[in-house]
């Protein structure tokens, strides 16, 4: 059956959609080669290549064709994102069992494109930091502040030979979230802790950059209407409120919620991960729902949690429930309501 | 100036209407042969009522309305009739339909109607006049006018509507006549006010028509009744009878029901136009105006009188370009592709596009689904196509109901904006016909097993009918005894007469009654005549299907 429209708007593609997403990620990439090194060209290029090739090998499993679901771009989505979540110059089997996860489980075991439950790249995250935690908090520091900045020579030999030219310590550093967490708990009060240099005017030094880059490249989705507002920012004000609300309780235990807004995760997660409309809600009342149950579980697992961040988890929480939030928040239909006689 | 509403979604896709509608309206030259359907509207299709050989006049009637929805139906010229019978239609299903096949004399001679004293007659009469000149809207659903003109116990509806919106790309049919014969449409609108008992009446039409807005606003002034000519943004579906109401008025017409139940009654332009011919000038609806536009050498409208087989309409155009690769009937958002070039046009048929490559590419390869929600924005039915497409598919029907899929219009914008290039609409028809057919089965089995139930009380009643009826027989027959004793071997024989027919009697008592016992006299000739019949046919031919109608599945 071949019926009408006979008329398509043909430059609409989940390509496109896919382009563009990208597109606004590389504002937060210079960004972080800026002010990290240019280690993350090294670990993009890596997770994008390795998530091409476990697609292709899932694709070739399930007898579907290469062509068209490689150059839907989806995967390089999940890919860019998955490497921007983790740490970078990680060993390259890492990022592969990541990815493995976040492709042929999270994704293609569930039907691939558009069927998965889960985000692939929060999939692969989390498989990350549960199973490899040592590995997942070894975040590069602000070239300012390493003790020996790596360069492309030293990344290549860090994700291909696992390291060896320069000691972990001479690179890495406690993540402005991490330190927050550990010194909190050990009891140090917040001004010494804020003293540290991990931390800048708004949050993490540097960090705070690349999050304002995601704000920018995501507001630019928003003006394309790539997605609606109502994710991203019941996300942020949901982050916000929970911040603030925590931080007016005992101001000395918890930092405010500009802090917690610019960390880069947040913002990220807000603009292209909470957003991921396979695996989030539809509606949008089931999509504010969503987004305000993330934002708040994300501040609550960063406060109370066993893990430095909590977007990821938030967000995978809240995917578990999306077709239920789905189901009970459907809008009304043209014509359901009751109808007054016409004051004409 | 009456504030404008807005309804949700909608799209703007490429006008395509400069291309017809610079030309003023053309005539087609009388053709030699006019092939009329009989079922050019909504409803019961109109019987015939001439005979081939039978010599018909321009605007006899050639098909009587049958049923409430329904009208008649009228000869395009004067001429012999030459069939009456089935041929290729253009209708969606490409299915045969029965056709009054004129051959023109060439006279083109009128059969006069006097013009219609609309003003002063009863309303009921004024009524039956339209249902038996052929009025049926022509916006594309061509629902009878007679029934929508029809007040009925309201009493009288509020707010009249007419509908020159005329929203899918490439159409210009209603902006042609808009410009040309405003005063026919606005006439016609009087005729509707005053049979629908109408205070207000409000003409919508997309901004992207100056011209026939600046006609219609003139001709308003001069209609002696308050006519308000609304400009509504140029955004498709905006010519949908639900989204104008909602443009205009603010109301949404509940699911379920009519747009009358909030007082409000919609009419396509070119219908008060036509109702107006008819009415005052007394010519039946024989012809309306067509586009042919795409990709033919002089795109245009034209008046053409129905029954003109569409490939006439083409070769008026000056014919298809070289490349061409079909055509679509209606717009190419709501319309279908047409089987038949010789098919006829009918009252429903506004526009012909002549399709190219070009400006119709096939459509890219079709990924799946992504849930961006592309299509719950541009729905104007304000529904989660995604959600029904994800239940057609898997053929949960029940839950395509649930999440209302009945009040899917089917305009296409989903379609129009997946980025997966998803034939979104091709599902929901799907999923409706499949609906439709379950529906229909089950009301199917309602009726057999209500027949069953029936049938089992008729035995049990006849069994009891029959066993009162022998126990009364039994009483009342007199005990046999005489016998004669002088012939020793007839007596004997009498004794194993009288113990046979006894055994008869008494084994008959114990035997089920047929349903054929006790039968009413008529039933039983009726039955006799049945048999006979029986034997008079092959036993090998099986028997004839009643009402199978043809159904097409996807």
């Amino acid at each position: 059956m071949n019926g009408s429209p006979y008329v398509i708007a043909s430059r609409n593609s989940v390509r496109l959609t896919m382009l563009k997403v990208l597109a606004a990620l590389v504002p937060g990439i210079i960004a972080h080669a800026w002010f990290f090194g240019p280690g993350i060209w090294v670990s993009l290029i890596v997770c994008t290549l390795l998530a091409i090739l476990f697609e292709s090998l899932a694709l070739v499993m399930r007898g579907y064709p290469l062509r068209p679901f490689l150059t839907d771009g989806s995967v390089i989505v999940t890919a860019w994102l998955f490497a921007l979540s983790v740490p970078t110059l990680a060993p390259i089997w890492l990022y592969a069992t990541g990815l493995l996860f976040a492709v042929i489980v999270a994704k293609h075991l569930y039907g691939g494109l558009g069927q998965n439950p889960f985000n692939p790249a929060m999939i692969g995250y989390a498989v990350l930091i549960v199973s490899f935690p040592m590995y997942m908090t070894q975040w590069p520091a602000p070239i300012h502040l390493a003790v020996h900045a790596p360069g492309l020579a030293d990344a290549f030999d860090l994700v291909f030979a696992g390291g060896g030219l320069i000691s972990v310590d001479a690179y890495t550093m406690a993540s402005p979230l991490d330190t927050v967490k550990t010194l909190l708990r050990a009891g140090v009060p917040k001004e010494e802790i804020l003293a540290n240099p991990v931390f800048g005017r708004l949050s993490g030094s540097g960090l705070e950059w690349i999050a304002g880059m995601y704000l920018l490249g995501g507001l630019l989705l928003l003006a394309n209407r790539v997605m609606t507002w109502h994710v991203p920012i019941v996300f942020l004000l949901a982050v916000a409120a929970t911040a603030a609300g925590l931080h007016a309780l005992d101001p000395s235990r918890h930092m405010g919620a500009v802090f917690h807004l610019f960390t880069a995760s947040v913002m990220l997660g807000a603009f292209f991960i909470a957003t991921d409309p396979v695996s989030g809600c539809g509606t949008p009342l089931g999509k504010v729902i969503f987004a305000a149950v993330a934002g708040f579980l994300t501040v609550i697992i960063r406060t109370y949690g066993g893990y430095p961040d909590g977007v990821a988890f938030a967000i995978l929480l809240m995917n578990v429930a999306a077709p239920f939030i789905d189901l009970y928040t459907q809008p009304r239909v043209f014509g359901h309501r009751r109808h007054e006689k016409p004051k004409i | 100036m009456r504030k404008l509403h807005t309804f949700n979604g909608g799209i703007h896709p490429p006008e395509h209407k400069a291309e017809s509608n610079a030309a003023p309206i053309a005539s087609l030259p009388l053709l030699p042969r006019y092939v009329v359907p009989l079922s050019q509207h909504m409803g019961h299709p109109a019987a015939a009522c001439v005979q081939p050989g039978d010599r018909v006049l321009r605007g006899q009637v050639i098909g009587l309305p049958e049923g409430r929805i329904s009208t008649a139906v009228h000869a395009p010229t004067s001429g012999i009739v030459s069939a009456v019978e089935m041929r290729t239609l253009a209708h969606p299903s490409g299915l045969p339909g029965l056709c009054v096949v004129i051959e023109s004399d060439g006279d083109d001679q009128a059969c006069p109607t006097p013009p219609l004293d609309w003003h002063g007659l009863p309303q009921a009469d004024v009524l039956e006049a339209v249902r038996h000149l052929g009025i049926a809207g022509l916006g594309g659903a061509v629902f009878p006018s007679a029934v929508k003109l029809d007040k009925g116990k309201a009493g009288h509806i509020p707010t009249l509507i007419l509908n020159g919106s005329e929203c899918e790309p490439w159409i210009t049919c209603d902006d042609r006549l808009m410009r040309e014969r405003a005063d026919e449409v606005i006439q016609g609108a009087a005729i509707m006010r005053h049979l629908l008992g109408a205070e207000t009446v409000l003409v919508g039409i997309e901004d992207n028509k100056p011209e026939a807005l600046a006609a219609m606003t003139a001709a308003a002034r001069g209609a002696g009744f308050p006519v308000e000519i609304l400009a509504v943004p140029t955004l498709y579906p905006s010519g949908g009878a639900k989204q104008l109401t909602q443009l205009l008025t603010g109301l949404q017409t509940p699911t379920g029901l009519l747009s009358t139940d909030i007082g409000i009654q919609v009419f396509n332009v070119g219908t008060a136009a036509s109702l107006y011919r008819a009415l005052v000038l007394g010519q039946p609806l024989i012809s309306r105006v067509v586009t042919i536009t795409g990709h033919v050498a002089r795109p245009g409208n034209f008046e053409v009188r129905l029954g003109t087989p569409i490939q006439a309409l083409i070769e008026a155009a000056g014919g298809a370009l070289p490349g061409a690769s079909g055509q679509i009937v209606g717009g190419p958002l709501m319309g279908f592709e047409l089987e038949d070039e010789q098919s006829p046009v009918a009252k429903s048929v506004n526009c012909i596009i002549v399709k190219h490559p070009a400006l119709f590419p096939p459509a890219p390869p079709t990924l799946p689904c992504i849930r961006c929600g592309q299509c719950a924005l541009a729905c104007p039915a304000e529904l989660q196509p995604f959600e029904l497409y994800w239940y057609a598919k898997a053929k949960a029907f029940d839950k395509t109901e649930r999440y209302n899929l009945f009040d899917c219009i089917e305009c296409g914008c989903c379609s129009y904006v997946c980025p997966s290039h998803i034939p979104l609409v091709d599902f929901y028809r799907f999923a409706k016909s499949e609906i439709r057919a379950r529906d229909k089965d089950s009301q199917a089995a309602q009726i057999a097993r209500e027949r069953h139930e029936f049938r089992q009380f008729r035995l049990e009643r006849e069994k009891r009918e029959k066993a009162e009826k022998l126990a009364q027989k039994a009483a009342g027959k007199p005990a046999s005894g005489a016998a004669a004793a002088d012939d020793p071997e007839a007596a004997r024989k009498k004794a194993i007469l009288q113990a046979a027919m006894e055994r008869a009697a008494k084994a008959k008592e114990g035997v089920q009654p047929q349903n054929t016992d006790n039968l009413a006299p008529a039933v039983e000739q009726e039955i006799q005549a049945i048999e006979a019949r029986r034997q008079g046919t092959d036993a090998s031919t099986p028997p004839p299907e009643g009402d199978k109608s043809p159904v097409s599945t996807p």
